[in-house]
């Protein structure tokens, strides 16, 4: 289809965007192959865990042995920030896709059928809304208890209101569009109107959302990481290891930044990733819209 | 069994919600009072300025809105009718009244029966630039009231999808493309070709043509020509065009302000209109013809808000015939010779 | 009669993702003075994009790629070349000699200004020194007739104000005034400006028929309707008694009744101002009610250019013919065109109409046919003649 030619040389003729997409490219393809790239030891029960060399609290710098050097505990960080990538991905994906349904679910019973539904549906979206998002989510990660999964629950709670919201203006205004209304005319139910016709006009803004949102969830999830409410301790993920050069942020008097590897590495990766995401959604939302205004 | 679509008294009123509370201030009446009947292939012509409440009222026929209050018979016969006169006339608000009204009253149908009637009267859209669903390939969007109706499935619905397109003359290889890559008037065959799916017996049109140029409004107009001869339908055609409406239509219905003011055959109406709103607007009309320049009854002031009819005849602050009573009393629609009718205390 | 615009050769192109349109494709054309000349075309038949060269306003991706628009100034009896002169006389001459009125008054109108204060903008811009004019004269009656108390306090005041504008009235991008008006507190020293130009404004309302003017003024758009913006709109477009007046279809999202209002307005403006017309529309019935010649355009190319008598009595190209055909008339076969619109970004070669004329010739396909002079005043481009 001509559409997505067109969409596909937009995004490779813009640097930016072309930037954006290389980023997260490389990103999902060193996903794919951690196995490959950052062998598990044998013998290791759990691939996800860091393996040790040791348990000397102090970071060792970069060696033949280990390429980015190792953290508090004798983690290996190269191991930590590979692994780390498919953790992020993880964490990305599944909450922004348990985020966008419930958002779509709630915020299309809204905007569609408006009335009490609308008003019920959306005050309890401004309860949530209410809340400081990381407070909250902190608070719910610290009443489950602290591990990857809870932080995933945290911030899917904390994040459904904002696409719920975002939907239902949308559907507010598609509702009143002639195709939906001939739609009816022609018999269809409520349903099949709103799936068929509603939503995949209504879903693209909230895409282009979503994907400038991965970002900030990986940002938020390490960030609930490196206060200690996130994955366990010696855990893959790039929060993780935050956490652990929390302590070594500024070495000793005459060389400040003699752990720098500690921190920087998977500040680095978190930092490109979001990075990555952001411009590829900024990528979207420019070819999304103009290409819409176009026809 | 003549007339197949009789609508009678029918009002639509649009709440204004206003001031704090949020309560209904006010109403804007779209439609207030009409009563028209279609019979049975014919197309009835319905033509009027913006804010008369012709497409309120378009929409109201094919229950895409809900009627304030009325009543609209598709094709019910006389007898029923009558009797339901009757009882109301008696003033007796009794279940066998109520039964037979959701029996037959298009106003009080809902659900299935509903639904069934979507197949038998069908609406088209004024704009074909948002009539049709910009994701959906136009063999999907063709093919939707067949699906929705589970008439036809598969193969069967392909093929059906092909002749529906070839009737309306384009080419079954342009299935798979998207609205977008046609022109206005091609989408406008894709969104007759919809209505035509389920075999309708009655089509309204809401303005068709207004958004397409001369040559292709010419087309369209032959399609519709050709398809009403084809396939027996009958028409409600809503225009603001008065030419359009004397040169295709069989009757024609003129509204001003959410009532039906003259309703007469074209020739009538063009030559020798009785209403003073509808010999204005025949002689405002241009025409392509130097000879012919617009008459000098050029209309003072403009249209007035729904919302706030003036009382007695709507027209009468801008007519020049105006009496006292047109200030207070609403002249009826009363037959002036034929089939030929005014609405008017003082017609030409 | 003389020329007021001479369009020779012009070319417009688009250059679009899909390709180059070829939106005018060498256009000769003359705008006589005096006279209401009507464009009539279907879509890409270029008679917007006309209009719009003349005032050099062609839109991105849209660029002017050749041709000569030749405006012959009435006032300053010389000829100027609108395509090669600079932004900045351009601007001097849009809205002041040449303006132009658009097909929906609602986006014309700025939603947060008053109609008044959109008009009076044109005013202060390009009527400054009359209304320095005024406003000194009004100053020096104060200062002559004033007398009390409360005068003799404000007198200095006035006599400064009176050296203001007698500035403006002779230079009006006189450098005091123009400081003067940076400072807050002596920005009100040019308040009278305003208050001439809001006389000159209503003056302007009463002149397109406007009833209460006064009170107009002083609404917002969204609470006029269609038809008083588009005259409010006129007003805008004639404030500076342009030599030439371009409407591009200002009826079309009018009712009928408020158009025929319309049309008689623009016939009254022809005659009370002298000013040439440019109308550009869709609907040969309007253009049969308003304009003295008429031009038809067809895919970016001129068919016929004659007198609107000739036009309906004796049309000589045949799509001007065809179009006649296909306009409903009651009692009249509806006549329809083959084929579709010429495709824009792949047109037809040769005279571009011939896909779909009955009376093609194998000569059509290869060349284009050129403008020729058939009886008076009549110009067709066809090889059956």
């Amino acid at each position: 289809m001509s559409d997505w030619k067109f969409m596909a040389r937009q995004l490779v003729k813009n640097p930016l965007s072309l930037a954006g997409l290389i980023i997260i490219a490389i990103f999902v393809i060193v996903a794919i192959f951690a196995p490959l790239i950052a062998p598990t030891p044998e013998g290791h029960r759990d691939a996800y865990l860091i393996p040790r060399d040791g348990y000397s609290a102090t970071p060792q710098p970069p060696s033949e042995e280990h390429i980015f050097g190792t953290t508090e505990g004798q983690y290996d960080i190269f191991y930590g920030v590979i692994w780390g990538t498919r953790s992020a991905f993880r964490v990305a994906l599944v909450v922004m896709a348990i985020t966008i349904v419930i958002g779509i679910a709630l915020g299309s019973l809204a905007g569609y059928f408006g009335g009490l539904l609308d008003e019920v549906i959306m005050r309890i979206t401004d309860i949530f809304l209410a809340f400081p998002a990381l407070i909250l989510a902190m608070a719910i990660v610290s009443a489950i208890g602290p591990s990857l999964k809870s932080v995933m629950i945290a911030l899917c709670v904390v994040w459904w209101p904002s696409y719920a919201r975002l939907i239902r203006g949308d559907i507010l205004q598609l509702r009143e569009e002639d195709y939906v209304e001939a739609s009816r005319g022609l018999g269809a139910s409520s349903g099949r109107v709103i799936v068929r016709h509603v939503l995949p006009n209504a879903i693209y803004p909230s895409l282009i959302m979503a994907s400038l949102d991965i970002g900030a969830v990986v940002l938020s999830a390490a960030a609930l990481s490196f206060l200690g409410l996130g994955s366990p301790e010696g855990y893959a993920d790039w929060g993780q290891m935050t956490q652990f050069a929390r302590n070594w942020i500024v070495g000793p008097h005459n060389e400040p930044l003699k752990y720098w590897y500690a921190v920087i590495t998977p500040g680095l990766f978190i930092l490109f990733f979001v990075l990555g995401w952001n411009l590829l959604g900024d990528a979207f939302r420019d070819i999304l819209d103009p290409r819409l205004a176009r026809r | 069994m003549n007339t197949l679509v009789d609508i009678r008294g029918l009002k639509k009123y649009f709440p204004i919600i206003g001031g704090v509370l949020r309560r209904p201030v006010g109403a804007v009446k779209a439609v207030d009072g009409v009563s028209l009947s279609v019979r049975r292939g014919q197309w009835l012509g319905l033509v009027g300025e913006s804010g008369c409440g012709k497409t309120t009222l378009a929409k109201t026929v094919v229950r895409l809105i809900k009627p304030t209050s009325g009543h609209i018979y598709f094709d019910v016969p006389d007898e029923t009718k009558a009797l339901i006169e009757d009882l109301e006339s008696q003033g007796k608000n009794n279940s066998k009244l109520a039964l037979l009204l959701k029996d037959n009253d298009l106003a009080t149908f809902s659900g299935k029966r509903l639904s069934s009637l979507r197949r038998h009267a069908q609406l088209v859209h004024q704009d074909p630039f948002t009539s049709l669903d910009p994701r959906m390939k136009i063999k999907d969007t063709v093919a939707e009231p067949l699906r929705i109706h589970r008439v036809l499935s598969g193969e069967a619905s392909k093929t059906a999808v092909k002749e529906l397109l070839g009737t309306v003359g384009l080419s079954a290889g342009q299935m798979e493309r998207y609205p977008h890559q046609f022109s206005g008037g091609q989408r406008q065959r894709i969104a007759i070709a919809r209505a035509l799916a389920t075999k309708p017996e009655f089509i309204v049109f809401d303005e068709p043509t207004s958004a397409l140029d001369v040559s292709v409004q010419a087309q369209i107009l032959n399609l519709l020509k050709d398809l009403k001869k084809e396939f027996g339908l009958t028409y409600l055609y809503i225009t603001h065009e008065l030419l359009i409406a004397e040169s295709v239509c069989d009757y024609i219905a003129v509204m001003y302000l959410g009532k039906v003011v003259e309703m007469g055959r074209p020739e009538e109406i063009f030559h020798a209109p009785r209403h003073p709103y509808a010999q204005s607007l025949v002689a405002a009309t241009p025409v392509p013809d130097p000879k012919r320049r617009i008459g000098r009854i050029v209309l003072s002031g403009e249209v007035p808000s729904p919302s706030n009819p003036p009382p007695g005849c709507t027209f009468h602050p801008r007519c020049s015939r105006a009496s006292k009573e047109c200030h207070e009393l609403e002249p009826p629609l009363e037959p002036v010779g034929g089939d030929h009718y005014v609405a008017c205390f003082h017609p030409l | 009669m003389k020329e007021l615009i001479r369009i020779r050769d012009l070319s417009v192109r688009f250059y679009t993702y899909e390709g180059v349109v070829h939106a005018i494709d060498d256009l000769d054309l003359d705008i006589r003075q005096g006279e209401t000349l009507g464009i009539v075309g279907e879509t890409g038949s270029g008679k917007t994009m006309t209009a719009l060269a003349i005032l050099r306003l062609i839109p991105y991706p849209g660029k002017i790629e050749s041709g000569s628009i030749v405006f012959c100034d009435r006032d300053s009896g010389g000829e100027l070349e609108l395509l090669k002169l600079s932004e900045g006389r351009m601007r001097a001459i849009r809205g002041n000699k040449i303006s132009m009125v658009f097909q929906e008054p609602g986006a014309a109108l700025n939603p947060v200004y008053t109609i008044g204060d959109q008009i009076s903008e044109v005013f202060l811009l390009h009527r400054r020194q009359e209304v320095g004019y005024r406003a000194r004269e009004r100053v020096d009656n104060l200062l002559r007739d004033g007398n009390g108390f409360g005068a003799s306090v404000k007198r200095p005041f006035w006599r400064w104000q009176s050296r203001i504008y007698d500035k403006i009235a002779e230079e009006p991008h006189a450098l005091e005034p123009r400081l003067l008006s940076h400072i807050p507190l002596f920005r009100r020293l040019l308040w009278r400006l305003r208050d001439e130009a809001s006389l000159l404004t209503v003056d302007m309302l009463k002149d397109v028929e406007i009833p209460d003017a006064a009170r107009v003024a002083a609404q917002y758009p969204h609470q006029l309707s269609g038809g008083m913006k588009q005259r409010a709109v006129i007003a805008m477009a004639l404030a500076c008694s342009p030599e030439l007046l371009m409407a591009d279809e200002p009826t079309t999202s009018l009712d009928v009744t408020i158009q025929a209002q319309m049309l008689e307005l623009f016939r009254r403006i022809k005659v009370d101002r002298g000013a040439s017309v440019l109308f550009v529309t869709h609907n040969l019935g309007v253009a049969s009610e308003v304009c003295d010649r008429v031009a038809v355009m067809y895919a970016g190319r001129l068919c016929e250019v004659c007198t609107v008598e000739e036009l309906f009595l004796h049309p000589l190209h045949p799509y001007t013919k065809a179009l006649l055909d296909a306009v409903p008339m009651p009692g009249k076969e509806l006549q329809t065109i083959p084929g579709a619109l010429a495709d824009a970004l792949n047109p037809p070669p040769g005279c571009r109409f011939h896909p779909r004329c009955p009376g093609a010739m194998p000569m059509c396909q290869q060349e284009r046919p050129k403008l020729k002079e058939i009886g008076k005043d009549h110009m067709v481009a066809c090889y059956l003649y």
